[in-house]
């Protein structure tokens, strides 16, 4: 897995994520802390799901568990943000959104930045690889960068 | 069914205006606007017995109906979730009450002072992650909605850049024009021109202007967004019987309804289909119940938060499709008193107010009684629709006294 360590952070720290106070998605975090993905999974049906939720939507169990994923991603939409609307972003504008759904987990979607030029061209449907983006011991982010082939998508 | 049993009888606003311009609380505007509603129609303030908002209206039934010295209260209500895509729902809720005895006389209604409660396009009063200053260091967010943990962190935090998302998926995948999107904003201001209301009165829309103006967020300019304003509208609501004692042109409601398509409120983007203005599946339903199809729609008055949620809730009220929208949906359609498919005559949250389409529903009213600053010539039939492309979305549909 990659990491982003020579430049930093892509954008300024405004926000910083925290796992909801019910601790539900906790393990998302907790696994990008350690350079893992991990999505929600019911143990029944197979069936993925995200954000986590208590129960599985497709067959209503409750019996759900954390799965390690291959992040090889597809860019499902994507915008490029123009308008510092809060000061703190004002000299990291324009900068990347991209939608990725990942093919391994159902076609779930995460939000990232797309890393590198930020005119570079994007499409629907390229595809995507990831990159970890850690903030010390706190959390880390999952970004995005085009993959070698980018082919693909839907 | 609804259809026929109640009218909207009474319109009113506080006056509108730019975000920060209004000197008077958002209260005490939402106050105003139902005294000119109940004014319009000459109902006694006395009658009233129910309130009804949506998307946490911060002015509160029971504050209302406190203030305004209501002898009981019958209805207060709050239309659950979807932001604007709930500025029919109350309408439907209070006419469901109506129909079936549990309230006579409601007001429908909706405050928005931004100036107030904090710009929306910022990310503030409760749209958006509110960010802090540097000084005071990172602000921890949760969650999977506009500006929480899976979102917020990637400069992900404010209304126009969630929904460039849906509006490029739209784009690349039904393969629309951006002169969709143009036509949408050009209509809005070129009908405020008209409307002494309209706080966009006096700026005119061209072409060029809206092709140079500034990128929010690719592929929203400036103007394929909303603006922010200070305003409060409102309508009164009784049953078709005492409209008929009132002595004004009523608007028959012929149907109304809200609809959380499936899975449409999960987070993080993960909605079925992200593409949609989520009203698919309610224009059936409520053409089915107002015994309409889309041909006999005058006017469409269709929530306005950006140009490309509009172009799809046409889509999906079925103006065109999406191997035509680039040839119907263009400016002369949509323009009255000429176009075939006139669309937000008074100039919409775009160019009147953002009034979170509040102000639509008076459009609704005005066409169908004939003062309209843009009369559609004949107009019996309106359509209202909030939304697009939020979680919950619900339509009302509002016809003459010849509909029934």
């Amino acid at each position: 897995m990659r990491t982003i360590s020579e430049n930093g952070p892509i954008l300024p720290e405004v926000f910083a994520p925290q796992p909801l106070p019910t601790g539900l998605d906790r393990p998302f975090w907790d696994g990008l802390l350690e350079g893992c993905v991990v999505i929600q999974r019911c143990d029944s049906c197979a069936g993925w799901q995200f954000p986590p939720e208590v129960i599985c939507h497709q067959c209503r169990s409750f019996e759900l568990s954390w799965r390690p994923v291959e992040p090889h991603g597809i860019i499902h939409s994507w915008t490029r943000a123009w308008h510092p609307a809060n000061a703190a972003f004002s000299e990291h504008v324009p900068y990347l959104i991209v939608l990725v759904e990942l093919p391994e987990a159902g076609g779930i979607r995460l939000i990232g930045n797309l890393c590198g030029d930020p005119l570079q061209t994007v499409r629907v449907g390229m595809a995507v690889s990831p990159v970890f983006e850690p903030h010390g011991d706190r959390y880390t982010l999952l970004q995005w960068v085009p993959a070698p082939s980018s082919v693909g998508g839907r | 069914m609804l259809r026929g049993k109640v009218a909207a009888v009474g319109i009113g606003a506080s006056p509108y205006a730019r975000h920060g311009q209004s000197t008077e609380t958002e209260f005490a505007l939402v106050i105003r606007a139902i005294l000119a509603a109940a004014n319009d129609a000459g109902v006694p303030i006395d009658e009233i017995d129910g309130f009804v908002s949506y998307s946490n209206d911060r002015n509160d039934p029971v504050r209302l109906a406190t203030a305004l010295g209501i002898r009981e209260l019958r209805l207060g209500a709050m239309q659950a979730g979807g932001g604007g895509g709930g500025s029919a729902g109350h309408v439907a809720i209070a006419a469901a009450a109506i129909a079936t005895g549990m309230a006579q006389c409601v007001v429908a209604y909706r405050g928005c002072r931004q100036g107030e409660v904090g710009r929306y396009g910022r990310g503030e009063g409760g749209y958006g992650g509110t960010a802090t200053t540097s000084q005071r260091g990172p602000r921890p967010v949760t969650g999977y909605e506009l500006g929480g943990a899976g979102l917020g962190p990637y400069g992900l935090f404010t209304p126009p850049q969630k929904f460039a998302l849906r509006a490029t998926r739209m784009l690349e995948k039904h393969r629309v024009s951006t002169s969709a999107m143009r036509a949408v904003s050009l209509a809005a201001y070129h009908h405020a021109q008209a409307n002494p209301a309209a706080t966009m009165r006096g700026k005119v829309l061209d072409e060029e202007l809206y092709d140079t103006s500034r990128m929010i967020s690719e592929p929203y300019r400036l103007y394929d967004c909303c603006q922010e304003s200070d305003a409060a509208a409102a309508i009164i609501l009784v049953s078709a019987e005492r409209a008929r004692d009132l002595g004004v042109v009523p608007a028959y409601v012929l149907a109304a309804g809200q609809s959380g398509e499936h899975r449409r409120g999960a987070g993080g983007e993960n909605l079925p289909s992200l593409a949609s203005a989520g009203l698919g599946t309610i224009a059936g339903r409520l053409y089915a119940d107002a015994e309409i199809s889309v041909a006999d729609i005058d006017t469409f008055q269709i929530y306005d938060n950006y140009t490309a949620g509009v172009v799809m809730a046409l889509v999906e009220f079925g103006v065109c499709s999406y191997e035509d929208v680039n040839d119907v949906i263009v400016f002369e359609n949509l323009i009255a008193p000429t176009g075939r498919y006139p669309l937000n005559t008074s100039g919409g949250n775009f160019a009147e107010a953002y009034v979170l389409g509040m102000g639509h529903h008076l459009e609704a009213v005005r066409q169908i009684r004939g003062t309209s600053h843009n009369q559609q010539p004949g107009a019996r039939i309106s359509l209202v629709a909030g939304g697009p492309m939020t979680p919950l979305t619900s339509a009302a549909i509002y016809g003459s006294e010849e509909t029934l």
